[in-house]
C-alpha cells in the first residue's frame, strides 16, 4: 500500500515539474537587449548602497527625465520595479523577473494585446520565419514603459507629382 | 516558253535567300554575341536548369561591366507547400512611408528621373474607407498620424485571379506555385496593358534605365525580383521574393515602425497571416471584381 502511494506520489511530483518546466520553455521568447540607456543598468550600482523610500514624491536628483504618463495616479515606481532589488521587475505574485522578460509584466494589464504579441500579431517580429533566428521585439523597444502613448513621427517625403517627376532633384 | 532563263523555282528561292540574309544582317553585323543570346533566350518557364546558369552568369557579368558590382543573381524555386499572404493593420498604420523607402533600398528601384515606388500610402477620410477617389498619396504633414485620417499602404496584391497576367500578350508575367505573381523583364515587351488592367496600381514602368546611387545596390538579387530592371519594363512588388523564398521577412514588414505590417505562409496553420485571418476583421481592396488578392487589410478587433 505504501509503494503504490509513493509510486502514484513521484508520479505526481515529476508529472508537476515537467509541466513546470515545459510552461516556462513554452513561454521564452528571443528577444534582442532591452533599450537600457548608457550607463542606466545594473540599477544596483547606485540603488544598493541608498535606503528604500517607498513614499510617492517627485524625483528631483535623479530619474528627472522620466515624466510617468501610465496611470500614475494608481501607480510609483515600486509598483513594477523590485524593491529589493533592482536589477529585476516584480510581478503581481512578488515573483521577480529579468528586464528582458518584461513582457510579462505588461502582460498582466495588457492581456489582450499580450494574447498577439505572443503570436507575433501585436509588435513585430524580425528576421528569418522559417529557417533562421527569429526575433520578437520587446514592448519596450516600441513603446516607453512610463509614458507608452506612441508620439506622432516625421514622415518620409512624399513621391513626385506628374509635373516634377522627370526633373526631381 | 521553252527558253525562258529566269524560272519560277529560281525566283522563289534567291527571294528566299535574299530576305534570310537580310534578316541576319542584324544579327551578324551590329549585334554583338551577348545581344544574339538575348534575342536567342528562351521563356524563363522553359528553360532547363542548365540554360538558366549560362543566364544568370551572363546577367551577372553584364551587371559588374555596368554598374561595378557584384551581383549574385538567384533563381531560386517556389518552397512547395507554400502560398505568400500578407496582412496590414490599418487601424496601426501612421502613413510614414516607412515602408516604401525600405522597399525601394531592397528593390533597386530608380530613386528619381524617374522615381519609382512599388507601395502607394494613399490618405482617407475617417469614415469613408471605400472612397479610394478622392484619396490622397501626396499628402505631407509636419508629423504623422494626423487627425481625422487614416493611411491606407497599397501594392500588388498577388491576386489568385490576376488581370494583369490575363491581359499580357507575351506572357511576360506569370503567377508562381507559391502566389508570387511575378515578371520577367528579359521577356517583356513594355506594352503596359498590365497597367492598364490592374485595379490596384500596382505595376510600374521604367520609363528610363535605373538611378540608384552606386552604393546603394542591393547586390543579392533574385532574377524575377530586384535585379537591375532596364528601360521600357513593367516591374511591382513580388513580396521580396529573394527574401521570402529563404524564409525571410519582406523588407517593408521589418521596416514598418509600428509593426502594423504581417507576412506568412497561408497554408502553415501555425502562421501570423492565418492568425489574422481566423482572429481579426479582415477584408481585401475591392473585392467585388473576384481578383481575389492575397493581400488581407485588417482592423484591431
Amino acid at each position: 500500500m505504501q509503494r503504490i502511494a509513493f509510486t502514484v506520489l513521484l508520479f505526481f511530483l515529476i508529472g508537476v515539474l515537467t509541466t513546470a518546466l515545459a510552461k516556462e520553455v513554452g513561454e521564452e521568447f528571443s528577444v534582442p537587449p532591452p533599450p537600457f540607456k548608457e550607463g542606466m543598468y545594473p540599477c544596483s550600482s547606485c540603488h544598493a548602497s541608498m535606503e528604500t523610500n517607498r513614499k510617492k514624491r517627485d524625483l528631483k536628483d535623479e530619474h528627472i527625465t522620466i515624466r510617468l504618463h501610465h496611470a500614475e495616479a494608481l501607480r510609483w515606481c515600486l509598483d513594477c520595479h523590485a524593491a529589493g532589488n533592482r536589477d529585476k521587475l516584480r510581478l503581481y505574485n512578488g515573483e521577480l523577473i529579468d528586464f528582458n522578460r518584461s513582457y510579462l509584466l505588461c502582460g498582466e494589464c495588457h492581456g489582450n494585446v499580450f494574447k498577439d504579441w505572443k503570436v507575433g500579431i501585436h509588435g513585430k517580429r524580425q528576421g528569418y520565419f522559417a529557417g533562421g533566428k527569429r526575433t520578437y521585439l520587446l514592448c519596450v523597444h516600441c513603446h516607453d514603459s512610463h509614458s507608452p502613448r506612441s508620439k506622432p513621427i516625421k514622415p518620409e517625403p512624399p513621391p513626385y507629382t506628374p509635373k516634377d517627376r522627370m526633373n526631381a532633384k | 516558253m521553252p527558253n525562258r532563263s529566269y524560272t519560277r523555282r529560281e525566283f522563289i528561292r534567291n527571294l528566299s535567300l535574299a530576305a534570310l540574309s537580310g534578316l541576319s544582317i542584324p544579327m551578324l553585323s551590329s549585334c554583338t554575341k551577348e545581344h544574339a543570346e538575348d534575342f536567342l533566350q528562351k521563356h524563363f518557364l522553359e528553360m532547363t536548369n542548365d540554360e538558366k546558369e549560362a543566364l544568370i552568369a551572363r546577367l551577372e557579368a553584364r551587371y559588374l561591366k555596368k554598374y561595378g558590382k557584384k551581383f549574385k543573381v538567384s533563381a531560386q524555386e517556389a518552397i512547395p507547400n507554400t502560398l505568400w499572404g500578407y496582412g496590414l493593420d490599418l487601424s496601426r498604420c501612421i502613413g510614414c512611408r516607412r515602408c516604401v523607402y525600405a522597399c525601394v533600398d531592397e528593390n533597386n528601384s530608380s530613386r528619381c528621373k524617374p522615381q519609382s515606388q512599388w507601395i502607394r500610402v494613399i490618405r482617407l477620410k475617417k469614415g469613408s474607407l471605400i472612397d479610394l477617389e478622392n484619396s490622397e498619396h501626396y499628402y505631407n504633414p509636419e508629423t504623422v498620424p494626423e487627425k481625422d485620417y487614416i493611411y491606407m499602404p497599397v501594392q500588388c496584391q498577388h491576386c489568385e485571379k490576376p488581370p494583369c497576367v490575363k491581359v499580357c500578350p507575351v506572357h511576360a508575367t506569370w503567377k508562381e506555385p507559391d502566389g508570387l505573381v511575378v515578371v520577367d523583364y528579359n521577356w517583356c515587351i513594355g506594352c503596359r496593358y498590365c497597367i492598364a488592367a490592374c485595379p490596384y496600381r500596382g505595376r510600374i514602368f521604367n520609363w528610363a534605365d535605373p538611378n540608384v546611387p552606386p552604393d546603394k545596390w542591393n547586390t543579392s538579387v533574385h532574377y524575377l525580383g530586384n535585379r537591375p530592371r532596364m528601360r521600357n519594363v513593367v516591374d511591382k512588388c513580388t513580396y521580396c521574393i529573394q527574401r521570402v523564398r529563404m524564409g525571410r521577412y519582406p523588407a517593408c514588414v521589418e521596416a514598418c515602425p509600428t509593426g502594423s505590417r504581417k507576412f506568412g505562409n497561408l497554408l502553415d496553420p501555425q502562421s501570423e497571416i492565418r492568425y489574422v485571418i481566423e482572429n481579426k476583421r479582415t477584408f481585401r481592396l475591392k473585392e467585388d471584381l473576384h481578383t481575389e488578392p492575397k493581400f488581407y487589410y485588417f482592423f484591431e478587433a
